[in-house]
């Protein structure tokens, strides 16, 4: 290319019409470097995947809080490899020891000689187990009630949360225990479920509220006018979008649905502590023992911990998904 | 707004039927009335029968309900199946005693956790803001027992190590001590303290991120732009507006800790409303439990109402009609 | 040629953010005169709104930074203020009015509140009845029907446009010499626009301030203001009076944004936008930053080697930052009347 152009007649227009009826227009010559990038025309296209995993990735609390829950459930997962002793032996000779390296009770012992750590890690299962699964099945049916409430609204809506107002107008904790009391009886799962039969407000909440406001968005009417069914259109058009705040609710959800199980069974209306270890339940007994700081020290240090990570996560997740959330640090 | 306050509260009243009704419902099958009495050899069988008579057990549930809701309402909330006594008095004071903590421990909570959310949010990313923000983080996630507990040890150690009491870890009172005496003071100082951390934490994160946003909105920029001096545009327009969902917050937080906190109070033997639960429902006291469940209920439905009001009245774009 | 109010002389100013640093304004230099409206014309993300907020210092410094330039008013430097004195320009010397009313009044305080501010602010010894008077005043000069109730009255009880014609009132409260409005008809509807337009007319009539207008919009330009800036990726390419760059413009680009325009007095077949997009602020084309969408250029590599400097084209006072804009000379716009100077189009 010379630099001196070839004369252009003053009466020749603008771009002759043929050019531009086809709208966008790649620049009239390339000059080398092929990438527009360079060319400064578009910042190069990244998929909302990218863009969702770079700042996650970006952000070092959720990373840290994803890796610490990694080995807190692991441990529980993997109890019973991990686990130096079975968390019902009993040794009575090794009372209440202090946690030393010696004979591996890194975390000492109990009042009837039992591993501390061993203690733990079992209780750690407990809560993983519990946690989870009040996280899932809440979800599940939070999901369900939302999206039938969002999306055909009127007198179905009305039903649902006013149904939802009544659970959340009763003190939690009181009926928990309650229900506990009475129906638990100290088996794990009933528990599990009694749990779940709470905590589905929230996620029934948040997903109504996007039911609710994109059915009215156009590219639903566009479905229902080339003649998508209801259960389409909540799957493919609406449903995605609930995703995002599903999972950032459904982490928060397990570090709840851990400290309320721990709460239940410090109280006595949890697990039964004979048989199942349970974070709270160790807490439980260590106030018998308040000279003997690992008993406390331990279980609660783990229950922290599980919440620390689980609120990066979910603080990092909410980042990740919900770009459209100003995010304020920490 | 009168009209407002009127409609939620006849809204209230069915709601409040219905949770009590299915509560009731519920503990009736689920436990055993009569439990304890029944297992208690001393007890001849014709009492028992008697006892059941003139408490109706022996009817439909729904009959049953509303024999007791009948008491509760005439009768001062009826008395317990277990003791025969009044359930009133009981609620009456342990009531009060919960009140006294949970508002000290409250307005504490909320007068430093404004003050630092205010201050983070200037000064963000600040040493005080990094340390505080840390710091509340650590007390968000912090079960409120835990913290109980560690605190307890630690003043239990510090008793038998230097024979010094600065805070009690157990009770309310020593016997003949008042309500507002330093006695007291030192015994709710503990569970003050534990509910006043996790309190503090949500308040100033909660601060904090409202501040931030309103900062950095556009009615700030206009005042800045109308050459308002920096602290007046922080005091007269960001804080008032920061404020609004923060005292929402805690007016739905206050609520529900005046229904009881119950962990704090197990942990440090208070009698407190909280811990008359544990108790009832470990004994199977049920209508002792009816009453607590009911009362909390309505405490929670006021405290919606009031964060409601309050929000209205600060915000003059909410207007109820 | 009298003395220019303001004097901008090569601002830059960056920003930073996650993706890089974004170069929102590059250099540009500009001057106002006591009394006229200079129009300030581009794109979103061209520098426009960027380069006068940094001139009041309302741009947060981090994650802004006013990196180079002066801004000389009264025979102050702007830039180089303290904080105090810069405070005592704003709302008195300077006034900005924003894009969007609603967003831009604090919705908690009342409205007669929010304007009284302003003249306390400056005036603080004033009594509180003469600042409602004062109020009421303003209220009535821009057309606020019974500005006693509308006194106590919040932002979300006015409508849109009652709530710009209240920022307009806000910001003439202390009689500025310099009135900057950003976009302050954008958000609002078409017939909203032009009573607003209407207002700004009749305050710069009674007030005499000079006032720079940030658009979009062609059709406020040619309404309103005396001379025009063009801006294009942070910078300026062509500036003048507004006859001359309605009628005779000399840079490809804003031969482009007339080319957009419908003319509603001729039958047109095809619109004919400008192909491509914006140019990204953070990785900038080298050389001319129009040139991958410029018609003119067709590939010559000193549009793309060189950066183009503001050169005289047509006529006094104005210039176009164009390496070949010579070859653009004799064109008519189709604004182009044949008996030259009208007062407005469209």
């Amino acid at each position: 290319m010379t630099d001196s152009p070839t004369p252009v007649p003053p009466a020749a227009q603008v771009a002759p019409p043929e050019q531009t009826i086809d709208g966008m227009v790649v620049a009239p010559a390339t000059f080398g470097e092929d990438s527009t990038v360079a060319a400064g025309l578009e910042v190069a296209v990244r998929s909302q995947w990218d863009y969702a995993r770079r700042r996650f990735l970006r952000h070092r609390l959720a990373m840290i809080g994803f890796v610490g829950l990694v080995i807190i459930f692991g441990a529980g997962i993997f109890a019973n490899w991990v686990a130096p002793y079975r968390p019902t032996d009993i040794d009575l000779n090794n009372i209440l020891h202090a946690p030393a390296v010696a004979g591996q009770h890194y975390f000492g012992t109990d009042d009837t000689g039992r591993d501390y750590l061993s203690r733990v890690i079992y209780g750690i299962r407990t809560s993983l187990e519990v946690g989870v699964t009040v996280a899932f099945v809440s979800s599940i049916v939070g999901l369900i009630i939302g999206a039938i409430a969002g999306y055909y609204g009127g007198l179905i809506d009305n039903l649902l949360m006013r149904l939802t107002d009544l659970v959340l107008t009763l003190p939690a904790l009181a009926v928990l225990l309650t229900a506990a009391a009475l129906l638990g009886q100290g088996s794990q799962w009933r528990l599990t479920f009694i749990l779940a039969g709470f905590f589905w407000t929230g996620i029934a909440r948040v997903v109504r509220g996007v039911f609710l406001s994109l059915r009215e968005k156009e590219y639903v009417e566009a479905a229902k006018a080339s003649g998508a069914g209801d259960a389409r259109i909540m799957f493919r058009h609406i449903l995605p979008n609930t995703l995002g705040p599903i999972v950032v609710n459904a982490t928060i959800s397990v570090a709840a649905a851990i400290i309320t199980e721990a709460a239940l069974s410090f109280l006595g209306f949890g697990v039964n502590p004979l048989t199942t270890p349970s974070l709270g339940g160790l807490l439980s007994s260590a106030q018998a023992n308040p000279q003997q700081w690992w008993l406390t020290i331990f279980p609660g240090l783990t229950i922290v911990l599980i919440t620390l990570c689980v609120n990066f996560l979910g603080d990092g997740l909410r980042d990740a998904l919900d770009p459209s959330q100003r995010r304020v640090r920490a | 707004m009168l009209t407002y306050i009127a409609r939620r509260i006849l809204y209230s009243i069915p709601v409040l039927f219905l949770s009590s009704f299915l509560s009731f419902v519920f503990v009736s099958y689920a436990g055993n009335p009569l439990g304890n009495l029944r297992s208690n050899p001393r007890i001849p069988a014709n009492t028992l029968r008697l006892v059941a008579e003139r408490n109706h057990l022996n009817d439909p549930v729904v009959l049953r309900y509303f024999y007791w809701l009948k008491d509760f309402v005439t009768d001062k909330m009826g008395k317990s199946l277990l003791t025969f006594q009044p359930i009133w008095p009981d609620v009456h004071r342990t009531i009060l005693h919960t009140a006294q903590v949970v508002l000290i421990a409250e307005c504490l909570a909320i007068i430093l956790g404004v003050a630092v959310g205010i201050f983070s949010a200037i000064r963000q990313y600040s040493v005080f803001d990094y340390t505080f923000t840390s710091l509340s983080f650590l007390g968000y996630a912090m079960p409120t027992f835990w913290l109980g507990l560690l605190l307890q040890i630690l003043f239990v150690d510090i008793y038998l190590k230097w024979h010094v009491r600065i805070f009690y870890t157990s009770g309310l009172n020593n016997i003949g001590q008042g309500t507002w005496s330093l006695d007291r003071l030192q015994h709710i100082a503990l569970p003050v303290v534990t509910l006043c951390v996790v309190s503090f934490a949500l308040y100033s994160r909660y601060m904090r991120a409202s501040m931030l946003d309103v900062i950095n909105s556009d009615y700030v920029r206009t005042a800045r732009a109308k050459g308002v001096a920096e602290w007046r545009v922080v005091t007269r327009h960001v804080v008032r507006n920061a404020l609004i969902p923060v005292v929402t917050v805690a007016a739905l937080n206050l609520g529900g800790l005046l229904g009881g906190a119950i962990v704090t109070e197990t942990i440090f033997t208070l009698d407190g409303f909280g811990y008359y639960f544990i108790q009832s429902l470990q004994n199977s006291d049920f209508y002792a439990v009816m009453a607590y469940l009911v009362v909390t209920s309505v405490i929670i439905i006021l405290f919606n109402l009031i964060a409601d009001v309050v929000y209205g009245y600060l915000d003059p774009r909410i207007r109820y009609d | 040629m009298p003395e220019p109010l303001l004097a901008v002389k090569d601002l830059v100013v960056e920003f930073k953010t996650e993706d890089g640093v974004v170069h929102a304004v590059d250099g540009i230099t500009y001057d106002v005169f006591p009394g006229e409206t200079l129009g300030i014309v581009g794109e979103s993300g061209s520098g426009k709104s960027v380069g006068t907020l940094a001139l009041l210092g309302l741009i947060p410094q981090p994650p802004g930074r006013i990196v180079s330039g002066t801004a000389t008013f009264q025979g102050r430097d702007l830039l180089k203020l303290k904080r105090r004195q810069l405070r005592e320009l704003r709302g008195e010397e300077v006034a900005m009015v924003f894009q969007d009313p609603m967003t831009s009044l604090n919705p908690v305080l009342k409205v007669g509140y929010q304007l009284g501010e302003a003249v306390k602010t400056h005036h603080p010894k004033e009594s509180d009845e003469k600042i409602r008077a004062r109020v009421l005043e303003l209220l009535r000069l821009v057309g606020v029907p019974e500005p006693e109730t509308r006194f106590d009255q919040y932002p979300h009880e006015f409508s849109g446009g009652m709530r710009q014609r209240a920022m307009i009132a806000m910001s003439i409260a202390n009689n500025p010499s310099l009135l900057i409005a950003d976009e302050p008809t954008t958000a609002l509807d078409v017939t909203i626009q032009a009573q607003v337009l209407e207002v700004l007319k009749r305050v710069q009539a009674e007030t005499n301030a000079a006032t720079i207008m940030i658009t979009h919009d062609l059709g406020i330009v040619a309404e309103l203001c005396d001379r025009v800036l063009v801006m294009y990726g942070g910078k300026i390419v062509e500036a003048g009076d507004v006859h001359t760059i309605f009628q005779k413009p000399r840079h490809p680009y804003t031969i482009g944004l007339m080319d957009s325009l419908p003319k509603l007095t001729e039958d047109e077949e095809w619109l004919r936008p400008i192909p491509g997009s914006p140019p990204s602020l953070i990785n900038r084309p080298s050389g001319c930053a129009f040139h991958p969408r410029c018609f003119l250029s067709q590939g010559r590599l000193r549009c793309h080697d060189e950066v183009p400097e503001l050169r005289s084209a047509e006529g006094p006072g104005h210039v176009a930052a164009c390496h070949f804009s010579e070859e653009l000379a004799g064109r008519a716009s189709k604004f182009a009347e044949p008996a030259a100077a009208t007062g407005g189009v469209a």
